[in-house]
């Protein structure tokens, strides 16, 4: 057993120590990925300084934040749409749905571009927003949809029976039985807006851009210890985010088994 | 049909972003540079350069799978194994929610002339080597990247699989290698199918990486339909392109038989 434990060490090693290794130069004086001089933390005020670089934070907070609501309200009701289609058509659903999940981001991008070419929509916000919104949601419905097929169908026909009207059964026996699935899509959308660079630099065009267009940018330009800087809040951030989602998780498989 | 009503923008979302894109990529995948209706992209395709392109890319994802695949089984294996487990799988795919380009970026510094790896190799006594812009390195870094979506649906069929089937198959005398050979990969393929599609799909159309990591070295289909689209500028090229994808893709998705796009309902 001795093998095993090594391997499985020798692969979390792998797997994390490009990480630490941002982590840990970006606290070098030195300004390489080679040589650390002394301790400082001059590269991070030089982060919180670049104006710009902090815009590009906020606009890609925003873009996540709004594009993963929108894409979870979106992608809420087709589940159910898709929940109560009937058979034959449900499979051809599912295939459309998920197309953009499979699809390689470069198609997604490129055909995006050409999209809001045609359509005359101007390169910017409103693009990534859009495209955000339009890869996000195949995924909100894959995690609702099976909570949905989990509920019985007694519940509905249990409400309708007492009386509850459509919106009724809607809002106070299927939304809530499906609560978990919906937080799961919107912390997935979000983690995928936060985290898409590809078809983000396809649609973003001159003037607009989200942290990851910015950083490929500034990697090209080779090594610049405020990148170190930015991976490391940025890591914090992505940290903090799933003990978070994980909390609520929790919480909520608390609430359900409650019931 | 006024209880579909709620989904319209659903059904919006479908015929806009899904539909009308892939009839857009065919249709511009008709037209020159210029503007005009003809196969020239097409011819162009197949001419060697493109077709060399086509094979190199299709090289690199069956390196870039086959290493994941090698390295990700006996670590989903252990994994099974571990107390703990759900934490450690959390581990695992911890590091998928670091931006991509911030790991790419973390391998410049690793495998630059005298970063951390060549160091390592300075004192073991092979020497300084030129790591970054190599072939090595861009398989290195993709698998690095695309190891965590092997592990994870791997590990779940292992997870599912019975137990008492090992046994049975131990008391009925077969040996570690003939349980794994004849009970344990065949009960799990269908994991290894799902981290296949998730790994090989991905990485034909690496661009960044072939850009930051490889240096413009390799080139893939991927790489060459961002150079068409957003540097060249001839759209038409880069949608015949983006069509072969496609259909690799499709191929792909039908020869790996998929199971999760939810048959089984």
């Amino acid at each position: 057993m001795k093998f095993s434990r090594l391997y499985l060490a020798l692969v979390f090693f792998i797997l994390y120590m490009p990480i630490f290794y941002l982590i840990y130069y970006s606290f070098n004086s030195g300004g390489t990925m080679h040589h650390f001089e002394s301790f400082t933390l001059d590269w991070y005020k030089e982060v919180f300084d670049d104006t710009r670089l902090l815009i590009i934070v906020l606009h890609t907070m925003i873009i996540a934040l709004l594009s993963s609501s929108l894409a979870t309200i979106i992608g809420v009701f087709g589940a159910i749409a898709i929940y109560y289609a009937k058979h034959r058509w449900k499979q051809t659903l599912l295939t459309l749905n998920n197309i953009l999940i499979v699809s390689p981001d470069v198609i997604i991008g490129a055909s995006f571009l050409i999209l809001f070419t045609i359509a005359g929509i101007q390169l910017g916000f409103t693009s990534v927003l859009l495209s955000h919104i339009a890869f996000s949601i195949p995924i909100v419905v894959l995690m609702v949809l099976p909570k949905l097929q989990e509920m019985s169908p007694t519940f509905i026909d249990a409400a309708r029976d007492l009386g509850a009207n459509e919106w009724n059964v809607f809002t106070k026996v299927v939304l809530p039985y499906i609560t978990p699935g919906i937080f799961a899509g919107f912390f997935m959308a979000l983690t995928y807006s936060l985290d898409d660079f590809a078809v983000t630099f396809f649609v973003t065009g001159n003037g607009f851009s989200t942290l990851s267009v910015e950083i490929y940018s500034l990697a090209r330009q080779g090594i610049s210890l405020s990148v170190n800087a930015l991976s490391t809040l940025l890591f914090l951030f992505t940290l903090s985010l799933v003990v978070v989602y994980y909390v609520m998780t929790q919480r909520a498989s608390v609430k359900g088994g409650q019931k | 049909m006024r209880r579909y009503a709620y989904a319209i923008p659903y059904w919006l979302w479908i015929g806009l972003f899904v539909i009308a894109p892939i009839i857009l990529i065919v249709y511009y995948s008709f037209f020159d540079i210029e503007g005009h209706f003809s196969l020239v992209n097409y011819e162009t395709f197949f001419t060697p350069v493109y077709l060399r392109m086509t094979f190199n890319s299709f090289w690199y994802a069956f390196l870039i799978t086959a290493i994941s695949l090698v390295i990700a089984y006996p670590t989903a294996y252990l994994l099974t194994k571990t107390k703990h487990k759900q934490l450690w799988l959390l581990l695992i795919i911890l590091p998928t929610w670091v931006n991509l380009l911030l790991k790419a970026y973390a391998f410049l510094g690793l495998f630059g002339t005298y970063g951390a790896v060549n160091v390592l190799l300075e004192t073991i006594g092979i020497g300084t080597k030129q790591l970054l812009f190599t072939d090595f390195s861009f398989v290195f870094v993709s698998v690095y990247i695309f190891i965590p979506f092997m592990i994870l649906p791997i590990f779940n069929a292992l997870e599912k699989l019975n137990p008492s089937l090992i046994d049975a198959a131990r008391d009925l005398g077969a040996s570690e290698w003939t349980t794994f050979r004849r009970v344990i990969f065949p009960l799990t393929l269908d994991g290894v199918k799902a981290g296949c599609q998730a790994v090989f799909i991905p990485s034909l159309s690496l661009f960044m990486l072939t850009r930051l990591i490889a240096g413009n070295r390799v080139i893939t289909l991927g790489t060459a339909v961002e150079q068409h689209f957003l540097v060249t500028q001839n759209w038409g090229m880069g949608a015949t392109i983006a069509v072969f994808l496609m259909i690799a893709m499709a191929g792909i998705m039908i020869l790996t038989g998929n199971k999760k796009w939810g048959v089984r309902q």
